[in-house]
């Protein structure tokens, strides 16, 4: 965000701050910090000093919230020259969902009740890539069965992304290495975005989220993993907590047989212009127009 | 000046107290049920909106049908306001004001509603301009909560206006109310307009995704709302020494019919796009109509709805129904509901289901949701019964009814 925005919030808040924090101080008696609180400003127009100070504020409620002093929150920004994409090579794909619950574990998701960013379509092979007719609850004794393929879909991180536009607070947003991200101190928990969004790749905390302490995933990324309160919405964000850093996604890592692809699509001798390159892609519900950065691709 | 409005507040406060056995147990009543709500909300509050049946695969319902609905009852003070301001038909003139009544209310109700489906209440601040962060132009719920606050601001303004005057007994200012009341009637259709956008511009959602929901949502607020006011003007007729014309219910009872008939137009032109074309899209009108792989929950309410509309729509067209006192309210009460279903049921649930995977997750209300539902139309009732209480006795002095 640009610092001129900042500059014109920062004063039109700031004289109606002061004046509020004063007449609350001295009414109270104690500090004025409630004030700022409520009137906090989105992350992302803050100043370097202010985020840090944030992090750290964050980090320590987190620890206190689950007794661990190893959480860290980070807020690794976008790399230049660096555009995330993702591929999936539906002929291998074997509906095991080991993605699904890698997801979880690394992106801090409700456990109790669950909540799956991935979501593994079961569709029939005589029917091709048809929604009205895939099952997501399939549980058979063993995968693949023959007459099914198997259709992983999380968030598509759109070009052109139905759900930021429709959100009334500037809560979700495209980085621009093309993750997009949502602010969970500041989501209103309206739900246009789920209503906006394709994909069905956003999820609600219906109430709060239940993850044992031990099961924590304690790296986490402001905009990414950070466990979630009720009341807002989250979604996938490429691991930004992992893929930031250098680091695959954990979906990809732990695919047993190599579907999951994913790199810079900037990088003309990377995965995903090789990828492109000597595969034929395919994007789902290409006439929405959202220009998916997630690609499918039958390899063999 | 400052004694003056101590005086309307202090003088209307007491008129809006005071009343019979009758008034005092109907307030009594909205009184228990708002506590009932209330408690129900406080356990969503406590819990999260897990205590509703909205899910990730419905995550719209019952709530944001409601809030749909009461914005269309909130426009529909148009439909007193063109006839009496815009063909200057007196019968109806003296009775607006009951129209902006309405519209108060049923904003201060649809804003609840949105209150009580956010996930996070205490952020709604962050949609105000300068505080917050709206984010506009681009968002459309950013728009509605914007379009909202001004036609209640709009709506209290003139309300206030009369009352206070009337109070007085002086005349109102035409040069004040006039131009606010004739504002007035853009700002209604805006309202609705910009509501039926937060659905239609969903391209993710194919039952909503049409270029004439917009007009379908006018069309049928047009007979909703006002169908409370004629039952409202009945009310009046034996309470109080208020003279309303027949002429007047009934011209709003025709105005209803041609609103009615065009609902039910655009309805048939919905159905004939979606049947004959029978592309995927149709399953979700499926849902609605007829269930799809034994999913049926919405069926016996699209069937009722649609059938209280033509039902409805028939016994306003004929002039001797019309006229007829038993066929008149029976008509208000059929359009009533079937509005209500339509838009609280029968809009939001079938373009959630089956979800953009299509999966289907069939949506009924909890308890919990009917009861902070009800508790909110109770808060809507009071205010409304307050408002009109503190109208009334302006309405009936002789000096303020003939400068109206």
């Amino acid at each position: 965000m640009s610092e001129k925005t900042l500059d014109r919030r920062t004063l039109m808040i700031s004289a109606g701050l002061t004046t509020m924090a004063g007449i609350s101080a001295a009414a109270s008696g104690k500090s004025a910090g409630w004030v700022e609180r409520l009137l906090k400003r989105r992350f992302v127009e803050l100043s370097d000093q202010r985020r840090e100070e944030i992090l750290a504020e964050l980090e320590a409620s987190c620890r206190h919230r689950y007794g661990r002093d190893d959480i860290t929150v980070g807020d690794t920004r976008a790399m230049d020259g660096v555009e995330f994409a993702y591929g999936l090579d539906l002929s291998r794909c074997i509906g095991c969902r080991r993605c699904v619950y890698a997801c979880v574990h690394e992106n801090n998701q409700s456990r109790d009740p669950q909540i799956h960013w991935i979501r593994v379509l079961e569709m029939k092979k005589d029917n091709g890539i048809d929604f009205a007719e895939s099952n997501v609850y399939y549980d058979p004794e063993e995968v693949p069965e023959p007459e099914n393929f198997y259709l992983p879909v999380a968030c598509q991180q759109c070009r052109n992304p139905a759900c930021t536009k429709v959100c009334p607070v500037k809560a979700t947003w495209q980085e621009p290495d093309g993750i997009v991200v949502i602010d969970s101190d500041w989501c209103l928990g309206c739900r246009c975005c789920m209503s906006a969004c394709p994909y069905g790749a956003r999820h609600f905390n219906w109430t709060e989220p239940t993850i044992a302490a031990d099961e924590i995933n304690p790296d986490t990324h402001v905009f990414g993993n950070r466990p979630r309160p009720k009341g807002v919405v989250e979604k996938c964000t490429f691991c930004i907590q992992r893929t930031r850093k250098g680091r695959y996604p954990a979906c990809v890592e732990i695919c047993p047989v190599g579907a999951r692809k994913f790199g810079n699509l900037l990088d003309e001798k990377g995965e995903m212009r090789y990828l492109m390159r000597e595969k034929r892609v395919f994007v789902l519900k290409e006439e929405l127009n959202t220009r998916p950065r997630f690609y499918y691709f039958f390899a063999t | 000046m400052i004694k003056d409005i101590v005086s309307f507040l202090t003088g209307s406060a007491r008129i809006a107290v005071k009343g019979n056995r009758a008034f005092y147990a109907w307030i009594a009543f909205l009184g228990l049920i708002c506590l009932w709500g209330l408690a129900a909300w406080w356990n969503q509050f406590h819990n999260g909106l897990i205590t509703t049946n909205m899910r990730d695969q419905v995550s719209w319902a019952f709530y944001i049908g409601n809030f749909t609905f009461l914005v269309g009852v909130a426009a529909a003070a148009v439909m007193l306001v063109i006839p009496a301001y815009i063909y200057n038909w007196k019968p109806i003139k003296e009775i607006a004001i009951f129209g902006e009544l309405l519209a108060v209310s049923a904003i201060v109700m649809s804003m609840l509603f949105v209150f009580v489906d956010v996930g996070r209440p205490d952020r709604v601040w962050q949609l105000m301009p300068i505080i917050g962060t709206p984010n506009l132009p681009s968002s459309l719920l950013g728009w509605d909560v914007m379009v909202l606050n001004g036609y209640l601001l709009l709506n209290l303004l003139i309300v206030l206006h009369l009352l206070y005057t009337g109070f007085h007994r002086r005349p109102y200012s035409r040069r004040f109310v006039v131009p606010l009341l004739l504002f007035s009637i853009p700002a209604a259709v805006g309202i609705h307009t910009v509501t039926a956008f937060v659905y239609a511009g969903t391209a993710a959602r194919p039952f909503w995704n049409s270029a004439i929901l917009a007009p379908r949502f006018l069309a049928s607020a047009f007979c909703s709302g006002p169908a409370i006011l004629l039952i409202l003007f009945q009310i009046l007729q034996r309470t109080t020494t208020i003279k309303i014309k027949d002429e007047a219910i009934w011209k709003i009872a025709e105005l209803m019919a041609y609103a009615m008939f065009l609902n039910l137009f655009l309805f048939g032109a919905e159905i004939f796009r979606e049947y004959y074309s029978n592309t995927q899209h149709l399953i979700h009108t499926q849902y609605l109509y007829s269930g799809v792989h034994g999913h049926d929950a919405l069926v016996p309410y699209a069937w009722a709805s649609l059938t209280c509309s033509v039902v409805a729509f028939l016994l306003f067209l004929i002039p001797a129904t019309r006229k007829n006192l038993v066929t008149l309210n029976l008509g208000c009460v059929l359009i009533f509901a079937g509005v209500y279903i339509e838009k609280g049921m029968a809009l939001v649930i079938p373009g959630m289901t089956p979800d953009t995977l299509g999966e289907f997750y069939e949506y009924v209300p909890t308890l919990s949701e009917v009861r902070v539902g009800a508790g909110i139309f109770a808060v809507g009732f009071l205010v409304f019964t307050l408002l009109c209480k503190m109208a009334i006795p302006i309405l009936q002095d002789p000096v303020s009814s003939k400068s109206a």
